[in-house]
């Protein structure tokens, strides 16, 4: 035994010099994979911050002089704003659902959720139509008090902040409220044991216990807040995302857009530090054994009433309102407007959607089984990189990927036409795979999440009893992994091909010329102030939009 | 000593219509120390619940202290009951220190008061070390700690511990489960303890409730309750024993497979009538000279004793316990003694309901 055991030793190759080091990292094919996806985020946000290396010239300072305090004013008001509104909603639907008895419980439990099935950018230009001048709302109320009654100003601070409210507190809502289901009742028995009251108990106990919970939710809301493009260009409200955008295609000027990325990546870079913060404290907390008997506290009749009155008129106008007035507007301009074109862009937007969440779970499960294989921290490193793209803003990475993706093509043009004698033309650029690229990216945590969750469940063990049972290496795949991860697979790509349908600024910024989809349409049109033209390309997004809360709906409920 | 700190007049609680607790009835007295014993779902943690507050009564009335706190229809809030709890997760706020937690419930209090009390309380469960930790950084035992303190700062009239033990591993338990007696044993705190582990509710408690399926079975001495069960469930829940069939000779005693049992039982019912008799293991005598011979079936070695169990001539079978000196197998057939101080029986209907 001695004798073995000591000739294996030897033949360990000796560990800790650099050069082995590298052979052992490009040997191992699983981490080198892991590698090259984490290269697709770290080469645009490198290109973005090399970008201050070259100098945008004259436009670039004047922007920055007049634009930039602009800017900030804006996202801060936009911050402090949205976090408020969403908490607010969040914070007050999640205790009143998870914790109290009002009429309607059940159903708002889950249709509070809707809001998130439909884009930002739609419920955006959906409640603009609904509230502007010669909307309904308006023309109702100045037949009852007159033509020159004051209305406030829907297209305003107040208005984007409303409607990003609205659009994102489900994230706030969903986390906090299961903090609220495993301890809220506990936290509040255990307060109320102690001689406190319930209302005490609730600001003194059961709301800091789910404060990671709630501040988790609050980045995530922030970090949409700070991608968003739609909803704040059809409002015509000045933020990072705009300005990036406008100096691209407005002023031509990539390195200036590049410039303005890298001042946005440094604001969401501040989130994601938090929202790692909260994620660790989360796990201080015991879950709880979803002990208790599940009782929950009865209203006063007042009380209840004015819950579910809350609840409904929050669910109407953040969903069932606009749902309507979009189906409505489809209705009436259906004969007029409806032609063999919406097939072409509902074709491009499926064929992105499915191409693109086909790539991703290839590569999701690629990270995976990458991390599966190696539990060292390089490749943990490598596959938090990988999937950091969710708080990257659309427009950052369109530029981001843009650039190098330019650079490679003339690289090999110019190549082209001096080794070979011959002309082409861009090879990526231009075309689909530099969209799918930039979509790699930005949805690669959606869905490597689920698959990531899936492939917990086979555990090291299942692996080893399928060994004594004789299987090996493919047919353990075919038998027991695929049967097991199916499941995370297909959620991961209904998640990443909804999200690819509703994307807007990576499609609008880097698509083929005249090559265009539905999310691209709705921006023309919205950009023209057609809300009801838009509105059709709207109904189909919402329609798919509601996939994947109905599977989320699923998963809570069991 | 004797005025009754905690009384239940049969309550009875229900979820959803569905009674869970059937007009139990107990009370303790002031530095008493009560078990609530039974299988999961038999009502018990309901029973703490509602003595804190937590759950409505159906019917009859809870009192603390002389004062009504629930009944029908009424209940006093929680928070207005000192009544200390602890969770059997404990419970404690992960966002607070050992030191908040403990103080959590000391409010308009004197801030140099309010340190003395939580140092004096934290000495006293042996953490006066750990104010500024937080729960997390605790071991299972010390949370445990933490949390009979901060229910004790408040000086509560009685305390209810709902499983307290359980997610503890077994060593932990026993040592844990002794302190905590001695801790309420010297500062006379009066309480209710429920739990599943009889052995844990043998060596704690001054009065044990065994339930059953929502109804109280038996409330007495730990002693009484394994010696003297009051019915078939308590006899076959708590301890190890069978129910042997016999009938009743008047005048003489009960005669059974183990021979005529006679000793502190007074026989009721005519003559010759079924009943079955509990035999506990230490009740049966290994005995190589004695005339009654059994069949060994099965034994059990457990360091200083040997279980077995055995077919007495007629066919029945009991359990003895004897001294794992002696060795049989298997088959053999073994002389045994019944030693029966104090003869329980019920009436074979009875047993048989179970």
């Amino acid at each position: 035994m001695d004798h073995s055991a000591a000739t294996q030793m030897e033949e360990v190759p000796p560990a800790g010099t650099s050069a082995s080091f590298f052979r052992r990292f490009f040997l191992n094919g699983w981490r080198l994979s892991a590698f090259i996806v984490s290269l697709f985020v770290i080469i645009p946000l490198g290109v973005i911050f090399c970008s201050w290396l070259t100098p945008a010239g004259g436009i670039w300072t004047h922007l920055f002089e007049t634009v930039l305090s602009e800017l900030f004013l804006n996202t801060l008001w936009l911050v402090l704003g949205v976090s408020t509104g969403t908490i607010v909603l969040g914070v007050t639907f999640a205790w009143l659902t998870a914790v109290c008895e009002f009429p309607g419980r059940k159903f708002f439990s889950w249709s509070l959720l809707l809001p998130l099935a439909m884009p930002t950018y739609v419920l955006a230009f959906a409640s603009l139509g609904i509230l502007d001048y010669a909307g309904p709302v308006q023309t109702l109320y100045r037949s009852w008090f007159g033509s020159g009654a004051w209305f406030p100003d829907f297209r305003s601070t107040g208005g984007v902040i409303l409607v990003m409210s609205l659009a994102f507190y489900p994230y706030v809502y969903l986390l906090t409220k299961n903090a609220f289901l495993t301890q809220g009742r506990r936290a509040l028995e255990a307060a109320q044991s102690l001689g406190h009251s319930r209302t005490s108990g609730f600001f003194r106990v059961a709301l800091p216990m789910a404060r990671p919970w709630i501040a988790g939710g609050v980045t995530l809301v922030l970090m949409e807040t700070l991608a968003d493009f739609g909803a704040v260009s059809i409002f015509n409200y000045d933020t990072f995302t705009t300005a990036i955008y406008k100096a691209w295609f407005g002023f031509f000027s990539l390195a200036a857009a590049a410039q303005i990325s890298s001042i946005l990546v440094l604001i969401v870079s501040v989130l994601i530090f938090v929202e790692r913060q909260m994620r660790s404290r989360m796990r201080f907390t015991p879950s709880g054994k979803g002990q208790g008997t599940g009782e929950k506290i009865v209203l006063g009749p007042l009380m209840r009433w004015a819950a579910f009155l809350f609840a409904l008129f929050i669910l109407s106008i953040a969903f069932i309102i606009p749902t309507v007035q979009l189906c409505i507007w489809s209705l009436e301009i259906y004969h007029l407007e409806f032609s063999p074109r919406y097939f072409q862009w509902l074709q491009h937007s499926l064929s992105l959607g499915l191409s693109g969440s086909f790539l991703i779970c290839l590569l999701a499960l690629v990270l995976a089984y990458a991390r599966r294989r190696n539990p060292d921290k390089l490749t943990g490193a490598l596959v938090r990189i990988s999937t950091l793209g969710y708080a990257l803003p659309g427009t950052v990475l369109a530029v981001g990927i843009f650039i190098p993706v330019a650079a490679l093509d003339n690289l090999i043009i110019a190549l082209a036409r001096d080794l070979f004698g011959v002309k082409i033309g861009m090879l990526i650029n231009g075309t689909v795979l530099i969209m799918l690229i930039a979509y790699l990216v930005r949805f690669m945590a959606a869905g490597y999440n689920s698959i990531d969750s899936s492939m917990h469940r086979v555990t090291p063990s299942i692996d080893e009893a399928a060994r004594l049972m004789g299987m090996r290496g493919l047919s353990i795949l075919k038998r027991i992994h695929f049967p097991i991860v199916r499941g995370g697979v297909m959620t991961a790509a209904s998640l990443v091909f909804v999200d690819i349908m509703k994307e807007m600024p990576i499609t609008l910024m880097t698509r083929p010329f005249g090559w265009d989809t539905l999310s691209v349409k709705i921006f023309e049109l919205t950009s023209e102030g057609e809300w009801e033209r838009a509105a059709l390309p709207s109904v189909i997004l919402v329609l798919a939009g509601l996939i994947p809360i109905f599977l989320l709906i699923k998963s809570s409920e069991k | 000593m004797s005025k009754p700190i905690l009384e239940l007049k049969n309550i009875s609680l229900a979820y959803d219509r569905q009674m869970v607790v059937k007009s139990v009835s107990f009370s303790l007295k002031k530095g008493q120390i009560g078990c609530l014993l039974g299988a999961s779902g038999c009502g018990k943690t309901t029973i703490l619940r509602a003595i804190a507050g937590f759950e409505p009564l159906v019917g009859g009335e809870i009192h603390l202290n002389k004062q009504l706190v629930s009944r029908q229809g009424w209940t006093l809030p929680p928070e207005k009951r000192s009544v200390g709890m602890v969770f059997q997760d404990y419970a404690l706020f992960p966002h607070l220190s050992v030191f908040d937690n403990v103080a959590f419930g000391l409010r308009g209090m004197e801030r140099s008061e309010r340190l003395i009390r939580i140092n004096e309380i934290l000495d006293m469960v042996g953490l006066g070390e750990t104010h500024n930790r937080f729960p997390h950084e605790l071991s299972g035992g010390q949370q445990q700690r933490v949390a009979l303190a901060r229910s004790l700062a408040l000086r509560p009239e009685l305390l209810v511990m709902d499983e307290p033990f359980s997610n503890l591993d077994v060593t932990l338990r026993e040592r844990l489960s002794m302190e905590v007696r001695d801790i309420l044993k010297e500062f006379g705190i009066t309480a209710l303890i429920v739990t599943h582990n009889q052995s844990e509710a043998f060596a704690l408690a001054d009065e044990v409730g065994v339930m059953d399926r929502g109804e109280m079975q038996q409330w007495n001495t730990p002693h009484s309750i394994y010696h003297r069960p009051a019915t078939p469930f308590v006899a076959q829940f708590v301890g190890e024993g069978v129910l042997l069939p016999g009938k009743v000779r008047m005048g003489r005693g009960v005669e059974t497979g183990l021979g005529m049992l006679c000793g502190g039982v007074e026989l009721e019912g005519p003559e010759g009538s079924s009943v079955s008799v509990l035999i506990r293991p230490e009740d049966v005598v290994h005995d190589d000279s004695s005339a009654v011979k059994a069949e060994v079936l099965r034994r059990t070695f457990r360091g200083a004793n040997v279980l077995y169990s055995l077919r007495l001539e007629n066919g029945d079978q009991v359990l003895a316990l004897v001294p794992s000196h002696c060795e049989h197998s298997a088959g053999e057939k073994i002389g045994i003694q019944p030693y029966v101080q104090h003869v329980v029986l019920y009436d074979s209907a009875s047993a048989l309901m179970k």
